[in-house]
């Protein structure tokens, strides 16, 4: 999630070659305890049954804290705590509402540089990017639907002179919401925030390996939201996610993830008769057509940046542009450039802000690249750099580093049809404007893309042509509040990050009313 | 076509093995699906018999000791050239899956050699009209 804010610019970032402390040792912005536990009515609350599980640092291995192991029953609780807030936080004025997420983004801010080194030591993403992109766009995403939810308007149709339509929004109540782990505090807020400001009450399930900084979000706002408003409870997914994704007791489900458990939580919806919203992933096209070269200018620097992009956040991004398309005649010349950039990526500690690109979240997903890397090689994919699992010596030994790769080859090939959610580009060759949408359209999902011409005319045709939620346009990975983000196809059902949302939070109510005496006349 | 001794469409290492009989002896018939997209996606998910609402596109690639394997058939459609290895990695399943002891089920793939004798893949609802 790149800049949409200005940079921003903290006392330690004004040294380029500043690390910040870890977590939990001596200096450090963020203070850890040795345990957590979920956070429901506005209180910390031990898990039922007292199981605890150990939550560690990407960046070393290393465990961070412990966090509750919960159980369905945590999940009642919280669910308990829901509703009993539910009937006054759903009547709370606007003014009350827009108040709560506007302190919420003010707290963030305060503690911006405390959560985005959190962040990092919890996901392995830069410094870099969380003090400049995650945590700035969360604060963003809450001051958005404060002032989106003032400006919501429901709807009057005078039927006829005496007959009257009210439209009413009314909150759902509450709600269940499922969070990735590649942006535990950004996706959190994208959920949370159009939740609360339709006036709903949430019940938040952290992804299995990045429960730690939204409890952090928690410590951190937790007095300026109503009891029972906000509630955060940690476990594994089979257990706690399905509890949660199965119960009566909510009236909606949003889930962030792959597209089994999409299926599955859209399968529990349909059980319960409630509306979800699913964001699924993609495999998303990167295309640049030959025009890009034409001047050896600051546009072209910005171009081979957005190719490199697929290593933002590591490769970890729905929408990472883990496709490469490039127009046949300008292959060449323009992929020397790339790679040039490519291997200029410093890979090392996170929280030195001159690392560009840190460790993949958890074992599972080093060893899910590994596998992919593998099955590109078989397929006979030519490996342009890297293609192997990082080894950095020192501390970060045994952190889940994979170096930035490129692999050349066809659309056909698996590491072009799955997203591998890992620094892994595919890359490949078209021929003119036809051929490139047919390969950006041959895939089972639709969520992002990216079109780079200098032809206004070509990008416009290329940004309706292509299926898909989101069109970058000579841009990439920007993600500011109020453009709507979700995915055509596979990607998944609903979108996120827009105004638009509060309708997804919200019941329709309709008020007819007749102002007329008369009867109708049938009995 | 296809012989008694054609390739199967996904098989299992002897870790992934135990680890779905441990399963069964621990809470009965277990299936799979296979995932895809983000997050988690590639990897195969384990549920407990029944948990996951199968679909007419569905396709029945094979069993993993005893315990059917199923992929979208659009997804079926782009792997088809490969045969699934499921194994198991270490620690927890970060989604929705059932565990593999102590690890979690992960894919590893291969790719058919050329006129490799493939085991022949079938839709959910021809399977289930096969089966007596």
């Amino acid at each position: 999630m790149a800049l949409t804010t200005d940079p921003v610019t903290t006392e330690a970032a004004t040294t380029k070659d500043a690390t910040f402390v870890a977590p939990g040792r001596a200096g450090s912005v963020v203070q850890v305890k040795a345990r957590y536990e979920n956070f429901i009515g506005g209180a910390w609350v031990p898990p039922v049954k007292g199981q605890y599980m150990t939550d560690l640092s990407p960046v070393n291995g290393q465990p961070i804290c412990e966090v509750a192991r919960s159980t369905a029953e945590d999940v009642e609780l919280a669910l308990d705590a829901a509703h009993a807030a539910k009937d006054a936080w759903g009547e709370s004025s606007l003014t009350e509402r827009a108040a709560v997420l506007n302190a919420i983004a003010d707290r963030i801010e305060e503690n911006l540089e405390m959560l985005a080194v959190a962040e990092t030591w919890e996901n392995g993403k830069p410094v870099r990017e969380t003090l400049a992109a995650d945590i700035p766009l969360a604060v963003d995403h809450f001051r958005y639907f404060a002032g989106a939810t003032r400006s919501l308007e429901g709807r009057t149709t005078e039927i006829d002179k005496d007959t009257v339509a009210y439209h009413f929004h009314e909150p759902l109540g509450v709600v269940g919401q499922i969070i990735p782990f590649n942006f535990p505090l950004l996706m959190a807020a994208w959920k949370i925030a159009p939740a609360l400001a339709a006036g709903n009450c949430t019940v938040v399930k952290p992804a299995s390996p990045t429960p730690w900084s939204i409890l952090k979000l928690a410590e951190v706002i937790g007095d300026v939201v109503p009891p029972g408003v906000l509630n955060v409870v940690t476990g594994p997914g089979a257990e706690i996610g399905k509890a949660l994704a199965t119960s009566p007791r909510i009236a909606k489900i949003g889930f962030t993830g792959e597209t089994t458990t999409g299926r599955l939580i859209m399968q529990y919806a349909a059980e319960n008769i409630i509306p979800s919203t699913v964001e699924l992933g993609g495999k998303s096209p990167n295309i640049f057509f030959a025009d890009v070269m034409e001047e050896d200018d600051e546009y072209l620097d910005k171009a081979v940046e957005g190719l490199v992009l697929y290593a933002f956040n590591k490769g970890e991004v729905c929408t990472c542009p883990s496709r490469a398309l490039i127009e046949e005649s300008i292959y060449d010349r323009f992929m020397e450039r790339a790679l040039e950039r490519i291997r200029a990526i410093r890979q090392g500690d996170p929280l030195d802000l001159a690392t560009m690109i840190g460790p993949q979240v958890s074992r599972q997903q080093i060893e899910k690249i590994a596998s992919y890397v593998d099955i590109g090689r078989q397929e006979g994919a030519e490996v342009l750099i890297g293609g192997e699992r990082a080894h950095l010596g020192g501390e970060f030994e045994d952190g889940y580093y994979f170096e930035p790769t490129v692999l050349k080859g066809h659309n056909d090939m698996r590491v072009f049809q799955e997203e591998i959610f890992g620094p892994v580009l595919a890359v490949t060759t078209f021929k003119d404007e036809a051929e490139a949408v047919e390969i950006a359209n041959d895939t089972l999902y639709g969520l992002g893309a990216g079109v780079w011409t200098r032809n206004g005319n070509r990008a416009y045709r290329m940004g309706r042509a292509i299926k898909a939620g989101r069109v970058w346009t000579n841009c990439y990975h920007l993600y500011p509040a109020g453009a709507a983000f979700g995915g055509y196809k596979i990607s998944g059902v609903g979108r996120e990050n827009h105004a638009m949302m509060l309708e997804h939070y919200s019941q329709t109510k309709n008020v007819l009313v007749s102002y007329s005496t008369s009867p109708l006349g049938f009995f | 076509m296809t012989g008694l001794r054609a390739e199967p469409r996904v098989v299992a290492t002897a870790a992934a093995q135990r680890a779905v009989a441990a399963l069964v002896a621990e809470r009965g018939p277990v299936m799979f699906f296979q995932s895809g997209g983000c997050c988690d996606g590639s990897l195969p998910m384990c549920f407990a018999e029944g948990e996951f609402r199968l679909g007419g596109r569905d396709v029945h690639l094979g069993d993993v000791a005893g315990a059917p394997f199923y992929i979208d058939g659009r997804q079926f459609e782009r792997w088809a050239h490969t045969q699934l290895i499921v194994d198991v990695g270490e620690g927890e399943p970060e989604g929705f899956s059932l565990p593999a002891g102590d690890g979690h089920f992960i894919l590893r793939s291969r790719v058919f050699g050329p006129g490799e004798d493939v085991a022949p893949a079938h839709l959910h609802d021809e399977k289930q009209r096969s089966t007596p």
